[in-house]
């Protein structure tokens, strides 16, 4: 990514002014709390709130492609492995869910600090190559592994009340837990990007030897972005097996590492919304796919091509380049 | 008859001989993604696709137009090489002026499509080919299969081959030099639009007949490629892409290593040469043969 800086449309907050585009993110963002909380009564909940782990999977993602140009294809390892260490630590343990969520965290924390470590040594194609392997090792230590259950996986999680208190075996209730844990990832990456660390992953993302030149230990910045990403998609595997109450080999294989790049890529990368749009589309084109079989890959394979040929600034990427030419039209006649 | 470390003899040689044959496959794959990123700077994810549709190609052959093996290890990775120049002229020549990542997502997606297609055809499971070489050679120690000798001396040929040709031919130092600096190479005249586009071809082509000379060894099956490839990328990581002869010493060092691991602690023998990558990134991360860029 550190080679040319013209395939990144420039970041939206950047281009329009400062104040007005901070309320009218504002708006927009309070309108979108709204509707997410009155639309499990008109949409099926379940399905919403696998529109919501996978739009924070695809915002963390997000955070080091888009963000860092850092392209990892391995980050099925943090999703699943979380989620695996939520279920276990779930149903053999006996956690409560805030324990197995925090446990399933604090498990990608540490992968991502070991797995950060050793792929931020290559750039570019390498570093996709590095991740797209050690998630492969991570893939095969988990059907091997005894406590996830090998192909079968961990099923039947329980759904034990939230601190004690909350009943979230009622789909409503675990709702708008997803829903919270959905809203402060989305606002714990909006903050990063927004901060002068922000800044940096982007400085180091348009040209990283600059970035070196202006003192800025480089390595430093990209470990911590890799390991806030697999938090956060560690958070999200770990709260889809609240959902599911499933946790197995799909999660971690390299198709699921794929499926996130294609989410990020379809709504636009780079983008703070890009990711959520994606994960929406690719998770209501899988469930109306689901009877195809087989003719899923195929289709993601075509999108994936279609993007990359001819919108390869994505759905809100292309939408931002819109407006900005006609703001700029505006601005000239 | 001697054991090793209660090991039977028997059992080592035939693991460093399949150990060899995969690593035959690993050396041709991986030089074949090193020509290819030489000099279109695009990381062929349909890589393994590819060496899957070789294998489908003589199954294909075979099944449906009776040509036997010997006709389908020339013809099989000639149709593959003629399709990828195909995908190479309408698709991926648009996306070089762009970063590297969007060449190796669009292979990546076009990966997806091709196994899914004969997916959706065949099914999963694999489909049997039947061996062209049966009966074998007891060297004493061991029984050597001719099918299995066969496919570590043919890929060991090939390899050598494509090495001379890149190093040591006129052709190969055009190769080079558009490898090195592709707008001088086209000012004195060379046609390196073409040049790309063959180049291609033949980092394909090699992957097919890799996977025409696994379909015997193996089953011929839509998943061979997905799941070979990936070990493939850890292998040139291990070795970097900077060197053709790095890249075959590596594939077949690899492929041994492996399958001494299968041996001696099989439990490790799926995850060790990811776990070589995670010591060469330590130690030397440009890789073995590479150059730091």
């Amino acid at each position: 990514m550190s080679t040319s800086s013209s395939t990144h449309p420039a970041p939206p907050a950047a281009a329009a002014p400062a104040e007005a585009g901070v309320n009218y993110g504002l708006v927009f963002g309070i309108l979108a709390v709204l509707v997410l909380l009155v639309a499990p009564f008109g949409v099926y909940p379940v399905f919403l709130m696998k529109v919501m782990c996978f739009a924070l999977f695809a915002c963390a993602f997000n955070l080091l492609l888009g963000y860092t140009g850092l392209l990892s294809f391995g980050h099925a390892m943090f999703f699943g492995g979380s989620a695996y260490v939520c279920a276990h630590t779930v149903k053999v343990l006996g956690f409560s869910p805030e324990l197995g969520l925090a446990a399933g965290v604090l498990f990608s924390v540490v992968l991502g600090f070991l797995a950060g470590l050793l792929s931020i040594r290559r750039q570019g194609i390498y570093f996709a190559m590095v991740t797209l392997a050690l998630a492969q090792m991570f893939f095969f230590f988990c059907l091997q592994a005894k406590f996830t259950g090998g192909e079968d996986g961990l099923q039947a999680v329980p759904r034990r009340a939230l601190f004690g208190i909350i009943d979230i075996s009622k789909d409503i209730n675990l709702y708008y837990l997803v829903l919270a844990i959905f809203v402060f990832g989305f606002l714990v990456i909006y903050r990063a990007i927004h901060s002068p660390f922000g800044q940096v992953l982007k400085a180091i993302r348009e040209n990283e030897p600059r970035a070196i030149s202006l003192g800025y230990r480089v390595n430093q910045y990209k470990l911590l972005a890799f390991v806030l990403s697999a938090a956060l998609a560690g958070l999200a595997g770990s709260t889809k097996v609240l959902v599911f109450q499933l946790a197995s080999l799909t999660d971690v294989a390299w198709q699921m590492s794929g499926e996130v790049v294609l989410m990020t890529l379809v709504g636009g990368m780079g983008t703070i919304l890009g990711p959520v749009v994606g994960a929406a589309v690719i998770v209501t084109m899988q469930n109306y796919l689901a009877g195809l079989g087989e003719w899923v890959l195929v289709i993601q394979g075509v999108i994936f091509v279609l993007a990359v040929s001819l919108f390869r600034r994505g759905f809100v990427g292309e939408i931002i380049a819109i407006a900005q030419q006609m703001k700029a039209r505006k601005s000239q006649g | 008859m001697f054991e090793l470390l209660g090991i039977p003899p028997q059992a080592l040689f035939g693991q460093l001989l399949l150990g060899l044959i995969n690593g035959a496959f690993y050396a041709m794959l991986s030089l074949g993604l090193a020509v290819i990123f030489g000099l279109l700077n695009v990381i062929n994810f349909t890589h393994g696709a590819q060496y899957m549709m070789g294998a489908f190609g003589a199954w294909m052959l075979l099944n449906y137009l009776g040509i036997p093996f010997w006709g389908a290890l020339v013809l099989s990775p000639i149709i593959v090489a003629i399709i990828g120049m195909a995908i190479e002229r309408t698709l991926l020549k648009r996306l070089y002026h762009l970063d590297h990542l969007y060449g190796l997502l669009l292979t990546f997606g076009l990966g997806l499509i091709i196994e899914g297609l004969f997916r959706r055809q065949y099914g999963s499971s694999g489909l049997p080919y039947n061996n062209p070489l049966p009966g074998g050679t007891n060297l004493g120690f061991m029984f050597l299969p001719n099918y299995r000798a066969f496919v570590v001396v043919a890929s060991l040929v090939v390899c050598i081959a494509t090495w001379y040709v890149i190093e040591r031919t006129k052709l190969g130092s055009y190769l080079r030099a558009a490898t090195e600096r592709p707008d001088l190479v086209q000012a004195f005249g060379i046609d390196v639009p073409r040049m790309i586009t063959l180049t291609y071809g033949f980092g394909v082509g090699l992957a097919a007949l890799a996977g025409v000379l696994a379909a015997p060894a193996y089953q011929v099956s839509p998943t061979m490629g997905s799941n070979l490839i990936i070990v493939v990328f850890a292998v040139v990581v291990i070795g970097g892409m900077g060197s053709i002869m790095g890249a075959i010493i590596t594939g077949f060092g690899l492929g041994v290593i492996e399958g001494l691991t299968k041996v001696f602690y099989p439990e490790a023998s799926s995850t060790v040469i990811f776990v070589i990558m995670a010591l060469v990134l330590m130690v030397k991360p440009a890789g073995l043969f590479g150059t730091a860029k």
